[in-house]
């Protein structure tokens, strides 16, 4: 090896490190690569399934941890608010794989059990936000209209320009999942997803479901509004 | 313990052992030979290529290293059983350092394991810091909305240049950072798992007594010390960056559970004071790897470009031939 190998040698090596780099930079993976990459997903969304405890709950915080109104973030798909232009028609139907499907107004929901906690909300971006969200145990919801043993999953539906999620039955029917009806001690508000909308301190914020319409039992594996363009669809926290 | 007792007798006097320096001319005479030898067996590794073998053996023969490699625990010494011979042919041949002989010997340096786990760490490592940055640019500060961690962040409310992105948008980003994620960590494990075995973590580990070293390493490159320190395989500070930067992955990996799975991993979150700590430490490893890494890219290149070769070819021919 003469001198002059080496320089060529560490030259070379160097190029080819800077080019490599260059070329990956700001890159999104490709058209190749980008489907497996979704595919690898569902590898992540298998261990989270394992991961995941139906009787752990979420920690609950103090009321005086509670994030201002004004610093929680809303959002919704649709370009405006979404809003029922006829609230008092508004039904929740729930059926697919259940012995007796039902549609509940919002008045029948509020006299089912009830279950109230102030807890953090993870959203998939990395903020936090805490607030108390109150509602009926999704639970006290499946024993009403009493899923087929076949029903392995969910689908919520909403009037958010076709915004949904599909969850597995175990993460819906942890302790915690709520359809909430009420955020900070008032009524849900419709950047938050009036009149009802789906909440889990053990999920990322956008496997909430706001706006919603019908919850639907099934099972084939529902996508989602987020998860079909690549957003992990298990989405435990 | 055994590599600094001996490192004395290694720096100086090597010219005095007879059999050694006797031994110290066929290897370089016969690697001149087979200059190509090396590469050629690189690649393999486990196995070096016949042509590299028979002055490794014919050196391992050689009485008086015989000696000081047997002082030392043999069990560990014994343990790199891929590359027994090699670390003999070193020592012999770490004279004073000024004159560099013409004709040094290739040594066998890192194992294959060592250099597949550092090559596909580069690549993992930098796969997993753009899509984290990709990540970081969704929301970019640190603490509860409405509130503000009081921590340092030179990148608050910065976003991130799109050239040190990967995956083009959040999900992408996460879609990358959630795969590399797994060669990431059974790369590590790898690494470790071989320094463990095979007992090769003893030169690499920063210990107490490493300290005084560390210290006259920094004299040296400070230039208030005129010659180098005698040393192992490593010096004393590079064993402190070595065990500094395992761990730090350790914590990127940590860290990078309890965002993942906060409820679940609730007590982890909690060890690192909460999601949002947890995420401004994840946050700042990136910044301690990449300070790494420009230190350790450029003294590669300034210092020892030699070990580059090395880290390739897993052959070493440069200033630092002792191998411990």
């Amino acid at each position: 090896m003469t001198d002059l190998d080496r320089r060529r040698f560490l030259l070379g090596a160097a190029a080819a490190g800077a080019s490599a780099l260059g070329a990956a930079c700001g890159w999104d993976g490709g058209r190749a690569l980008r489907p497996r990459l979704m595919a690898w997903s569902g590898v992540n969304d298998w261990v989270s399934a394992r991961l995941f405890s139906s009787s752990r709950l979420a920690r609950e915080y103090p009321l005086a941890r509670r994030t201002a109104d004004a610093a929680f973030p809303a959002y919704y798909v649709s370009d405006a608010v979404p809003v029922l232009r006829d609230p008092a028609a508004w039904r929740l139907q729930v059926g697919g794989l259940v012995r007796k499907p039902v549609a509940l107004a919002i008045d029948q929901l509020i006299a089912m059990p009830r279950l109230s906690y102030t807890v953090k909300h993870h959203c998939v971006e990395g903020w936090t936000a805490i607030a108390t969200w109150a509602g009926v145990p999704f639970r006290a919801l499946a024993e009403r209209v009493e899923p087929l043993p076949s029903a392995r999953y969910v689908m919520f539906r909403s009037f958010d320009s076709g915004y949904s999620n599909g969850w597995d039955v175990a993460s819906a029917m942890h302790p915690q999942t709520i359809l909430a009806y009420a955020y900070n001690d008032r009524p849900l508000m419709p950047d938050h997803g009036a009149p009802l909308r789906l909440y889990s301190p053990t999920k990322l914020g956008y496997k909430n479901t706001k706006y919603l319409l019908a919850v639907e039992f099934t099972d084939t594996k529902p996508g989602g509004y987020w998860e079909d363009q690549g957003y992990p669809w298990f989405g435990g926290l | 313990m055994e590599d600094e007792r001996k490192l004395p007798e290694n720096a100086g006097p090597a010219a005095g052992d007879g059999p050694s320096s006797a031994a110290g001319t066929p290897p370089s005479g016969a690697t001149e030979g087979a200059a190509p030898a090396p590469e050629a067996a690189g690649p393999e590794g486990g196995a070096p290529g016949p042509a590299a073998q028979p002055p490794d053996e014919a050196t391992a023969a050689a009485p008086a290293p015989g000696l000081e490699r047997g002082a030392p625990g043999p069990a560990t010494t014994a343990g790199p059983v891929a590359e027994p011979a090699a670390g003999v042919v070193a020592e012999p041949v770490a004279p004073a350092e000024p004159p560099v002989p013409e004709a040094r010997p290739f040594v066998r340096r890192h194992h294959w394991i060592v250099r597949l786990t550092h090559w596909v760490n580069t690549v993992v490592l930098l796969g997993m810091m753009a899509s984290g940055l990709q990540i970081y640019n969704a929301y970019e500060r640190f603490g509860i909305r409405g509130t503000r961690l009081p921590v340092p962040n030179p990148f608050d409310m910065h976003p991130v240049p799109h050239w040190a992105r990967l995956g083009g948008w959040l999900a992408g980003g996460l879609n990358w950072h959630f795969f590399l994620m797994w060669p990431l960590v059974l790369n590590g494990l790898l690494y470790l798992g071989y320094l463990l075995f095979t007992g090769e973590w003893r030169p690499l580990l920063f210990r107490t007594r490493d300290v005084g070293p560390a210290v006259e390493m920094q004299k040296y490159y400070l230039h208030l010390r005129r010659e180098h320190p005698p040393q192992g395989k490593h010096n004393a500070l590079q064993k402190g960056a070595y065990t500094f930067i395992v761990l730090l992955g350790i914590l990127s990996v940590v860290t990078g559970l309890s965002l993942w799975k906060p409820v679940q991993l609730w007590w982890l979150t909690a060890l690192f004071g909460g999601y949002e700590l947890a995420r401004y430490w994840h946050f700042v490893a990136v910044w301690l790897f990449v300070a790494f890494i420009v230190v350790h890219v450029v003294l590669v290149f300034t210092v020892d470009p030699a070990s580059l070769r090395a880290m390739i070819t897993g052959w070493y021919r440069g200033r630092f031939p002792s191998h411990d």
